[in-house]
């Protein structure tokens, strides 16, 4: 019989060699999908992967797209990670990223057509508060009221979507517009367009505010008192308790970090590739920045490479579905197998297989 | 009957990096109480869980009643009729005692049937126990019991028990005793872990001694003296506590009218409570567990806290201080548990150490973790406990009971507290660890701290404290110095007795 035992201590190789096991057996899986599908597995798999980087006549397209959507999946995901760290599960993150972007699109709408360096920072910061504020609700309850942070926040993104389809129809409808809904696109703003920095290579200014926190993250954890705290929550909550720790502490604070970053996201978002405000606006960063987290091992420097290889399928999803004709739920499908092999794979870290004959503790 | 039940013939176990039990023989005749004694890592566990189907020997072989015995699981020793009591209990508080017991049972009779068989077993070995008690309102005594009865109604013919005193209060070990007594007159045998020599030698016909997994000695307790015994399970001989003789100082801790409601559905409320504390001086609490111990000692540390004007340290009303506030002021504490409390199982123990010494060592400023510095510390805690591991960076859970308690405990030591207060502090620690926890305690007294011991090992009491309290269903007795008090009295204080009698049940 095959037997799980518990590991001593987790295992190191483990820890880095999971994400990787999960990635190959994700190809395998992937390309047994769509072999039934009746795509050849090997063309698709490499559709995916590699085309969008290398191939000559896509790539030129396809390499900017991958810091622009990675941009916003990594900046929301190093937010989400610190709650996931400490226990604490902010499943709202689309909700905190649509109300961060309407906040910041709308901060700047309201000072049209003005002129001035200032509008950009400004939107920013009211970005973030919007996303913050939207987090707060959760945290709140959860600390007055002992509320399920789960539930809270997940109901709080169909109330967001409800607001965007209000407003993007409503209150910040593009006046010039001839009635279709959707705001004034802020990319012919200059005072608010967040353009590429650099150009041909996706670099706006979430890309930058991305990197910045994979960082500032990494610091926190590794280096301060509060991110030893998270851990400490996550990890043994009564001896963080009897460390001192305030558990309503870290719950305000790890959701309303989330509930910040998933604001900037949006706000960059819609400042930047996506330009206006629009009923249809949000596509999942939200969700997908959980997937990006775990398979990132919650650890900021995984979570890069996890958002970039998030960005990777999207990108190369795309590409499949025009190139091969796969339907797009295949590919969401692809990306969910990568969360449910990481999942299934993660199991060793902290166990090892032993063959043995009928022993039970 | 020349034949022994139980035969264990050069068993050796290895894990990676340690030999648990290296060839390790005795035998254990019908009708014999056969203590196991050992300091933790001794590998006592380990044979034991060998003899009990957990774990499978890597060479010897065991054979009882003559036949070979080879337990693959549990289930296969308890049908060979061995039966084990552990150290921790495994009974859902939620659930009566009847219903207890049928969930370790593969066929579990109907309850009411279950029900008479408890209560036969129970009066037939002068266990009372009602089982349509819910078990969350036990005490540990009570619980015990259960585990007991659950055992004996397999008809076992190897009774093992690991440390099974540790519990209970001296009428409740008598009563242990008693039953104990009775099974062997039954002729059946029982294995008995135990690091309380004087238990050994009142109780045990036979000691097989280990060290360091192999077996140094099989001797007659009752023809060895203690000291004997425990110089044969350490393979030296180690200081008895100095006797003390400070004056107490000023008072540093002073406890008034302290009541608290219960954390939880089976937690304790503190009712009342008040004492002195001086510099200097060692007071211990006894009780048996579940009495208030651990919600003394979190309204202490600062996990809750208390009513304003309840708790003053140095003079200072330090009620409504959160820990860290606590800490700077000198106070500070480790409770009982060990993993999950007072160390964080999966982090390493330079990481434990920040957990609370983080501003008293300055390991932390401005914020920022010096890791340096926190490495030092966990290096020194290390070193001067004598915890047993390869390094700093090991996890908490990785280490042997005993190691971590002489880590957490060497933690709250190194940071020179003001007032100390700790629960437990040499539970589950073989007797060498022990007596030099103990020791450090006096020294930290002697150089002018003020330490509360919250135990349930009285002798361990005895030994340290200048003065005695008792625990008793949230309510702290009087303090009265400990010269001078009886066993008799000490049972009285702790009100033992009111434990003694079978619990109105509704059956």
């Amino acid at each position: 019989m095959i037997a799980l035992e518990r590991r001593r201590q987790p295992s190191r190789v483990w820890t880095w060699a999971a994400p990787l096991a999960a990635v190959v057996l994700t190809m395998i899986l992937g390309g047994a999908m769509f072999a039934a599908l009746g795509v050849a597995p090997l063309e698709a798999i490499r559709t995916i992967f590699w085309d969008p980087l290398f191939n000559p006549q896509f790539a030129s397209y396809s390499r900017p797209q991958l810091l622009v959507k990675a941009g916003p999946l990594i900046l929301i995901a190093i937010g989400l990670s610190l709650g996931f760290r400490a226990g604490i599960w902010n499943i709202g993150a689309e909700g905190q990223y649509i109300m961060g972007a309407i906040c910041g699109a709308g901060a700047g709408l309201a000072f049209y057509p003005a002129s001035s360096v200032l509008i950009f920072p400004m939107m920013v910061l009211a970005g973030a508060l919007g996303g913050w504020a939207w987090a707060m609700i959760p945290a709140i309850l959860k600390t007055r009221f002992g509320t399920n942070e789960i539930l809270v926040s997940l109901m709080l993104v169909y109330v967001a979507e409800s607001i965007l389809a209000s407003v993007s129809s409503g209150l910040l409808r593009n006046p010039d517009g001839m009635g279709f809904p959707g705001s004034r696109n802020l990319r012919e703003w200059g005072s608010a367009a967040n353009n590429e920095l650099i150009a041909d290579t996706g670099m706006h200014w979430g890309v930058v505010a991305a990197f910045v926190a994979v960082i500032l993250t990494y610091v926190l954890l590794t280096r301060h008192i509060q991110g030893f705290n998270i851990r400490l929550s996550g990890e043994a909550p009564r001896a963080a308790r009897f460390s001192g720790v305030s558990p309503a502490r870290v719950v305000i604070f790890c959701l309303g970090t989330a509930g910040a970053l998933a604001g900037l996201a949006g706000f960059f978002e819609v400042s930047g590739p996506a330009g206006q405000i629009s009923i249809d606006f949000n596509s999942g960063y939200g969700f997908t920045a959980i997937i990006v987290a775990f398979l990132g091992r919650l650890h900021p420097v995984g979570i890069l490479l996890a958002g970039l290889l998030m960005a990777l399928t999207y990108i190369g999803g795309e590409l499949a579905q025009l190139m091969l004709g796969v339907p797009g739920a295949s590919i969401q499908l692809f990306q969910g197998m990568l969360l449910f092999c990481l999942l299934g794979v993660d199991v060793f870290t902290n166990y090892r297989l032993r063959l043995s004959r009928g022993e039970t503790a | 009957m020349d034949e022994p039940l139980l035969s264990l013939r050069g068993l050796t176990k290895a894990y990676p990096g340690v030999v648990a039990n290296d060839d390790v023989s005795f035998d254990i005749g019908h009708g014999e109480i056969h203590a196991l004694l050992g300091e933790n890592g001794a590998g006592k566990s380990t044979l034991v869980k060998m003899i009990y189907g957990l774990v499978q020997p890597d060479a010897g072989e065991m054979a009882l009643r003559g036949a070979p015995f080879a337990p693959a699981e549990p289930s296969a020793a308890r049908r060979a009729g061995v039966a084990m009591v552990f150290q921790h209990f495994s009974l859902f508080d939620a659930l009566p005692v009847a219903e207890n017991v049928a969930l370790g049972m593969e066929t579990p009779p109907k309850t009411r049937d279950l029900a008479r068989q408890i209560r036969d077993v129970s009066e037939e070995y002068g266990l009372p126990l009602d089982p349509y008690r819910t078990v969350g309102t036990l005490s540990a005594g009570e619980r015990q019991r259960v585990e007991i009865v659950r055992c004996l109604l397999q008809e076992p013919q190897l009774l093992i028990m690991d440390e099974p005193t540790s519990v209970l209060t001296p009428q409740e070990v008598e009563i242990l005793f008693a039953t104990l007594r009775k099974l062997k007159s039954e002729g059946r045998s029982i294995l008995y872990i135990s690091h309380k020599l004087d238990e050994i030698r009142a109780l045990c016909d036979t000691a097989t001694i280990l060290r360091l997994g192999k077996r140094v000695a099989t001797c007659t307790p009752t023809e060895t003296s203690a000291r004997e015994l425990a110089e044969m399970m350490v393979g030296s001989s180690f200081a008895a506590p100095e006797p003390r003789g400070t004056a107490p100082g000023e008072v540093a801790l002073e406890v008034a009218g302290l009541s608290l409601s219960a954390p939880g559905a089976f937690g304790t409320p503190l009712r009342d409570v008040g004492f002195e504390l001086s510099r200097g001086e060692v007071l211990g609490i006894g009780g048996v567990a579940g009495n208030g111990q651990d919600e003394l000692l979190s309204a202490l540390s600062g996990e809750r806290l208390a009513p304003r004007g309840t708790i003053f340290l140095m003079g200072q009303d330090v009620s409504r201080r959160r820990p860290v506030a606590r800490r700077d002021a000198g106070l500070l504490s480790a409770p009982e548990e060990r993993l999950g409390h007072a160390a964080a199982p999966d982090m390493s123990l330079t990481e434990n150490g920040v957990l609370t010494a983080a501003r008293r060592e300055r390991i932390v400023r401005r914020g920022f973790i010096d890791w340096a510095r926190a490495k030092g510390f966990a290096e020194k805690v290390i070193e001067r406990f004598d915890v047993r591991t390869p390094g700093p960076g090991t996890a908490a859970r990785a280490l042997s009971g005993g190691n971590l308690q002489k880590f957490v405990i060497g933690r709250e030591i190194l940071q020179r507290p003001e007032v100390l207060v700790v629960n437990q502090p040499t539970w589950g620690v073989d007797a060498a660890a022990a007596a030099a926890i103990r020791q450090a305690l006096l020294d930290l007294a002697a150089e002018g701290a003020a330490i509360l011991v919250i135990s349930q090992d009285l002798d361990e009491l005895m030994q340290i404290s200048d003065r005695f309290a008792a625990l008793n269903e949230g309510r702290l007795s009087p303090a009265r110095p400990v010269a001078g008090l009886t066993m008799e009295r000490i049972g009285l204080m702790m009100g033992g007795a009111h434990d003694m009698e079978v619990a109105h049940g509704t059956a």
